[in-house]
């Protein structure tokens, strides 16, 4: 989280719940003084969504206050129950619970389970999932993630769901974490930057190791936003009781431009930046750039493409593109449409 | 004596047996009663590495199809080698 600067909410010395803490501005490369990161009004930036691109995920860490967080912890249990009656048929003795439907408008949610609610409604929640997936998107489904302490359970590495469409869109999962996970101790395994790669669910778990992989681990109230498309596995717990909440989400609109634009312009960029031309320091094309350790050699290059083409989406620009790989295809098709052929 | 089988799939960043390794995977058929693997994130620098470990190679892949319509597409891991080390046990 280093390179995010202070006050974003990228940024570990965040407050619980807050996303208006003041930072210096950043000077993009027209020298314009940009406005504070995070944005006032509790979307994201520009920035942010760069590395959402290019990376997969966000993490907030410490988001949701303590206060909210002993509720949650109270309300999962019944929740998780609730699941495995109707899952697998245990567990009749469970509690009723107002299970949400998929389809269901996220607002219409957690009758039963205020606290979790509360966690949802938090002003800088709302605003990380209508930057992403609009306001008030709709409820896919959620899940207890309870590793019991000294669990040995090891999943494979995996995304959730079947192979995706073609096209851009996406969902967004949350994992809510109430408590602090130590190093090691059950936190989500997950694989930075392998969002964008058309996989089976179950095709990945011959890897054990992924270069630059990740385990979390974190303070309580963390919250990460991943991508659908995100590789992921739960892990062994040597450590006490882990809870997790994990829900997915639905666009209901266009994902364009959802997200504050103050520094957009600044940011933005157009296919003219071009590694091997001239570039363009402190720009979202420097951004999806950057490759995680596993992505190397020539293979980055695709990766690049398929950053660009969520970008593309992302930003209505049709346009714009890293290292002009799009546009000199595009370029070059166009002439096989020109007059007099 | 018994033979038991080791496996190492080693995906590497491009086509070239000396690239570097950037996910890995192991199988011991010894149940941990054979040499294990160097410590090190990854084991072996690269696929020539393992080789010069003693590792017998013996999957190269394939080089990636280009597929009309689906030439700039991601999707697994392209560069799988596979290699193996035969280990005999006393019984």
């Amino acid at each position: 989280m280093s390179e995010e600067p202070a006050g974003s909410p990228l940024d570990p010395r965040r407050a619980p719940g807050c996303a208006t803490l003041a930072a210096p501005g950043i000077e993009p490369r027209n020298g314009r003084k940009l406005p504070a990161m995070p944005a006032s009004d509790h979307l994201l930036t520009t920035r942010e969504m760069a590395r959402f691109v290019a990376e997969g995920y966000l993490r907030f860490d410490a988001l949701v206050p303590e206060d909210i967080g002993r509720g949650v912890l109270e309300e999962l249990p019944s929740l998780e129950r609730a699941k495995l009656r109707q899952f697998l048929g245990k567990d009749p003795e469970a509690p009723p619970f107002a299970l949400p439907e998929s389809r269901m408008p996220l607002s219409r949610c957690y009758r039963d389970a205020p606290a979790l609610g509360a966690y949802l409604r938090l002003p800088a929640v709302q605003g990380i999932i209508a930057s992403l997936v609009g306001p008030d998107p709709l409820y896919d489904h959620d899940f207890v993630h309870h590793l019991p302490a000294g669990s040995r359970h090891e999943q494979h590495l995996h995304m959730d769901a079947v192979v995706d469409s073609t096209d851009p869109t996406f969902d967004i999962q949350l994992f809510y974490f109430p408590s602090e996970v130590r190093p090691g101790e059950g936190g989500t395994r997950f694989v930075p930057g392998s969002h964008l790669r058309r996989v089976r669910a179950e095709g990945i778990g011959r890897y054990q190791h992924v270069l630059g992989e990740q385990q979390y681990a974190g303070p309580a109230g963390t919250v990460l936003v991943f991508h659908h498309g995100m590789w992921h596995a739960g892990q062994p717990n040597p450590g006490p009781d882990r809870w997790m909440h994990k829900i997915r989400l639905n666009p209901v609109v266009p994902q364009v431009r959802l997200w504050n634009q103050d520094d957009f312009a600044g940011l933005h960029g157009d296919a003219s930046d071009h590694v091997f031309a001239t570039v363009t320091p402190g720009s979202v094309a420097e951004r999806l750039r950057k490759m995680q350790p596993w992505q190397q050699g020539h293979e980055a290059r695709y990766e690049l493409m398929q950053r660009t083409r969520l970008w593309r989406h992302l930003s209505g620009d049709p346009g714009f593109d890293v290292d002009y790989y799009h546009t000199r295809l595009e370029g070059r098709a166009r002439t096989l449409e020109a007059p007099g052929r | 004596m018994s033979l038991r089988q080791q496996v190492l799939t080693l995906w590497l960043a491009e086509g070239a047996l000396d690239t570097g390794v950037v996910g890995w995977a192991f199988h011991d058929g010894t149940a941990g009663r054979g040499p294990g693997l160097p410590d090190g994130d990854p084991p072996y620098a690269t696929g020539l590495a393992a080789l010069e470990a003693g590792w017998i190679l013996f999957q190269v892949p394939p080089p990636p199809a280009v597929v009309p319509g689906d030439e700039y597409a991601t999707g697994y891991l392209t560069n799988e080698f596979v290699f193996e080390r035969r280990i005999e046990l006393a019984d």
